[in-house]
C-alpha cells in the first residue's frame, strides 16, 4: 500500500508531520517530486482556467501521483473564530475527489466544531486499520519532535535580522514561497546577491497572529494574519518587504493592498501566474535591490532624489 | 443632520430605505444608479485582482460621498466579502472623505452592541424598540418582494401586453415605500398578488432555465447585464434561488439539505453560496430543467471551486450548462451573443 503525498499547499504546512508519523508507523509514502514545468502543465491542463496558480499547482501534483493507492488531502476550515482559511482550502477535497479516480484519504481540522488535528489522524488510522493507540503515540511523538525543530528554525530565522547585510522580508504563503516554480527563481536571486532572506511563515505564530491586530483589526484569515503580523515584528530591522502572491489569490489581494497603504517601508508586490517568464522578474528584483542598497548607502549608484 | 447612503443591490433598497427613515431621525440618501460611471470609479481604485462587487461598491460610495453622504453602511459575507470593509474604508480615508463607516457583520458575526451604539452616535434618539418592529416590516416586505419577483421572474417571458409586468412592479415599490405598518403592507401584498396574476400569459410549451451563482452578480441587474431580461425575451422562464429572504433566513436550515441531496459529489461547505448552488444543480438536473445558467464575478474563488463540479453534475444527468463569468468591462455584445446560441441550443435539444 502506498501512500501519495502531494507536495503543494497542506505539505508546506502538515508535510513533515505526515512524513514523520507515517514512518513510524512503516507506511509507505510517495512524495511527488519538486514542482517542474510537467507538473504544472498537468495541473493547467486539469484545472479550471480563474483558479489560482496554486491551486492549478497542487491539482498538477496530485495527478502526477496517480499510481498510488491512496492521495492524502486533508481540509481545513478554521483554528477558533477568526482564524479562518482561504475558500479553497475549503474546497480542495471535494474538487480532487471530483476530478481524480484514486482513492483518497481526508480529514477535516475544524475546530469550532471540535474536530482537531489528532481526531483527522484517527480518521486516517480508520483506513488504513491502525490502532488509535498506536496512532495517538507515533502523532503525540512527531507534535513533539517538530515543536523543537520548528523552534530552531525560528531561531535561525530571527538569528537573521541582526546581521549587517542587506535584509528583506519575504511575506507570502509558504506554498508559493518554497515553491521551485513560483517562489523559488526569487529567493534564488535574492541568495545569489548576497541578501539575508527573513521568511515570513518562521515567526512565532501566535505572537505574530496578535502583532498583525495592528495592522488590521477585523482580520480573519489565519494565514495572513501571521504573514502581516511578521511585518509589525520585524519593522525595525529590515530594509525592504516583497510580497508574493499567486494569481488570482483571494485573501492577499485584499490584504495585501491594505498593508501595503499602511506600511512604512519599501516594498515590491510580485504577482505570480503561469506565463510569467524570469526575465521580468529578476529586472523588478534588480531594481529593487539597487534602491535599496543606494537608500542604506551601500551602493555607489547615488538615490535619485 | 446625517447623510446615509448604502450600495445598492438589485431592489433591496426600497425596504433598506424604509427601515433607516423609520429608526434614525437623518437624511437617506439614494444612492444614484449604478451606472458604468460608477464601475469605473470602483476599480480605478481597486486592488488588481479583486472580484467585482469590491468595485461596484467602491464606486457607489465614492459618488455617494461626492453627494456629502456622511454615514456609509456595508455588509459582510462568507468569503472574503466580510473583509471589504476594513481595506474601502482605508481607501476612502486615502481619499479624502470624511465619513461614518457602519459594518453590519464583522468576522461573520452581527455584533448588535456595536451597531446599537453607532446608531446612537447619529441619532440620539434611537429607540431599539421601535427599531425592532419596523425591522420585522423590513423583514416581511422583503419576504413578499422575493415572492412577488419569483412569480415574474418565471412569467415574464410569457405576457401579452409587452411591459405589464414591469409597470406594475414598478408600482408595487412606490407602494411599499410608503407602508405605515404590518396589516398596510400585508394587505398591499394581497392586492398586488391578485393583480400579478390577473396578467394575461400566454400559454404553450416553455423552456425553463435555472440561474444559480454568486449572490451579488445574481441580485443585481448592472452586474450581470440584466441578464434575466434578456432570457425573457427569448420566453424562458426562469427559476432562481438567492434572494435576500433565502440568504438571511433559510440558508442555514437549507445548506444540511443541499449537502444531504448531493453527498455522492461533495462532502463539505464549500465557503460562500457553492455547496448551495452545487445542490440547486443537482436539484434543477433531476427536475426536468432544459438548462442551467452560472453567473458569477471574475475572481469569485468559492465559484470557481464549484464549477468542476458543477461540470461533472451536469455530464452525469446531460443537462446543458453554461457559464458566465462578469466583469467590469464585459462588453453586453458578448454576453448576448452566447446567450442566443444557448437559447438556440436548448431550443433544439427540446425539439428533438
Amino acid at each position: 500500500m502506498k501512500i501519495g503525498i502531494p507536495r503543494s499547499l497542506y505539505f508546506y504546512y502538515y508535510g513533515d508531520l505526515w512524513l514523520k508519523v507515517f514512518k513510524k508507523l512503516n507506511i509507505e509514502v510517495k512524495v511527488s517530486p519538486k514542482t517542474n514545468k510537467e507538473i504544472m502543465d498537468l495541473g493547467i491542463n486539469k484545472s479550471n482556467d480563474e483558479m489560482c496558480l496554486s491551486l492549478k499547482n497542487y491539482i498538477g501534483h496530485v495527478c502526477y501521483l496517480k499510481d498510488c493507492d491512496y492521495i492524502l488531502v486533508p481540509r481545513i476550515d478554521n483554528f477558533k473564530t477568526c482564524n479562518q482559511t482561504c475558500t479553497n482550502f475549503l474546497a480542495t477535497y471535494d474538487i480532487i475527489n471530483n476530478l481524480v479516480d484514486n482513492k483518497i484519504i481526508n480529514y477535516n481540522i475544524d475546530l469550532n466544531k471540535g474536530e482537531d488535528e489528532l481526531k483527522g489522524f484517527y480518521k486516517i488510522g480508520n483506513i488504513l486499520k491502525i490502532k488509535k493507540k498506536q496512532m495517538k503515540k507515533a502523532y503525540l511523538e512527531s507534535i513533539k519532535e517538530l515543536k523543537e525543530e520548528r523552534l530552531i528554525s525560528i531561531k535561525d530565522n530571527l538569528k537573521k535580522l541582526d546581521s549587517d547585510k542587506l535584509k528583506i522580508l519575504i511575506v507570502g504563503h509558504p506554498y508559493n514561497t518554497y515553491d521551485e516554480l513560483i517562489g523559488k527563481p526569487i529567493i534564488d536571486y535574492l541568495n545569489d546577491n548576497g541578501i539575508q532572506v527573513i521568511y515570513s511563515n518562521l515567526f512565532d505564530s501566535e505572537e505574530a497572529n496578535q502583532a498583525s491586530r495592528e495592522l488590521s483589526k477585523d482580520l480573519y484569515f489565519k494565514y495572513n494574519k501571521e504573514n502581516i503580523g511578521s511585518i509589525i515584528l520585524s519593522q525595525d530591522k529590515i530594509d525592504g518587504i516583497i510580497f508574493i502572491s499567486s494569481f488570482p489569490c483571494g485573501p492577499d489581494s485584499l490584504v495585501n493592498e491594505l498593508v501595503i497603504r499602511k506600511i512604512d517601508l519599501p516594498y515590491l508586490n510580485i504577482i505570480i501566474d503561469d506565463q510569467s517568464s524570469d526575465t521580468g522578474l529578476i529586472t523588478r528584483l534588480e531594481s529593487f535591490i539597487d534602491i535599496l542598497e543606494a537608500k542604506n548607502g551601500k551602493s555607489s549608484i547615488s538615490p535619485c532624489r | 443632520m446625517a447623510k446615509v447612503a448604502f450600495p445598492h443591490v438589485g431592489n433591496y433598497s426600497v425596504p433598506v430605505k424604509y427601515l433607516l427613515s423609520h429608526i434614525l431621525d437623518c437624511e437617506i440618501m439614494d444612492a444614484p444608479k449604478i451606472s458604468t460611471k460608477t464601475a469605473e470609479l470602483g476599480s480605478r481604485y481597486s486592488p488588481d485582482f479583486v472580484c467585482t462587487p469590491f468595485k461596484y461598491t467602491l464606486g457607489t460610495y465614492i459618488e455617494c460621498l461626492d453627494k456629502k453622504a456622511d454615514v456609509l453602511i456595508q455588509l459582510g459575507g462568507g468569503c472574503r466579502y466580510g473583509y471589504y470593509y476594513e481595506l474601502q474604508e482605508k481607501i476612502l480615508k486615502d481619499l479624502d472623505y470624511d465619513f461614518e463607516y457602519i459594518n453590519l457583520v464583522t468576522m461573520g458575526k452581527t455584533d448588535i452592541k456595536k451597531i446599537v451604539k453607532q446608531f446612537e452616535k447619529i441619532d440620539k434618539n434611537f429607540n431599539k424598540i421601535k427599531a425592532l418592529y419596523y425591522l420585522f416590516i423590513t423583514i416581511k416586505m422583503v419576504k413578499y418582494m422575493d415572492k412577488i419577483d419569483d412569480y415574474i421572474r418565471e412569467n415574464i417571458g410569457f405576457e401579452v401586453q409587452k411591459g405589464e409586468f414591469k409597470k406594475l412592479k414598478k408600482k408595487m415599490l412606490l407602494d411599499f415605500s410608503n407602508t405605515k405598518g404590518y396589516f398596510d403592507l400585508y394587505k398591499k401584498y394581497r392586492y398586488y398578488k391578485k393583480q400579478f396574476k390577473k396578467i394575461k400569459i400566454k400559454d404553450g410549451k416553455k423552456l425553463k432555465v435555472g440561474i444559480i451563482g454568486e449572490l451579488y452578480t445574481v441580485m443585481e441587474p448592472f452586474a450581470n447585464y440584466e441578464l434575466e431580461y434578456e432570457l425573457a425575451n427569448y420566453g424562458i422562464s426562469i427559476k432562481r434561488y438567492t434572494n435576500a429572504h433565502y440568504l438571511l433566513f433559510e440558508k442555514r436550515r437549507k445548506v444540511k439539505k443541499y449537502l444531504r441531496s448531493c453527498k455522492e459529489y461533495i462532502k463539505y461547505r464549500m465557503g460562500a453560496d457553492a455547496a448551495d448552488n452545487i445542490g440547486r444543480c443537482k436539484y434543477l438536473c433531476t427536475h426536468n430543467y432544459d438548462g442551467i445558467i452560472h453567473i458569477k464575478s471574475s475572481f469569485c474563488t468559492p465559484e470557481i471551486g464549484a464549477m468542476p463540479i458543477l461540470n461533472k453534475i451536469c455530464n452525469d444527468y446531460n443537462v446543458p450548462i453554461i457559464y458566465f463569468s462578469f466583469d467590469t468591462n464585459t462588453s453586453k455584445v458578448g454576453m448576448k451573443t452566447r446567450c442566443e446560441a444557448f437559447y438556440d441550443m436548448i431550443e433544439m435539444r427540446k425539439k428533438l
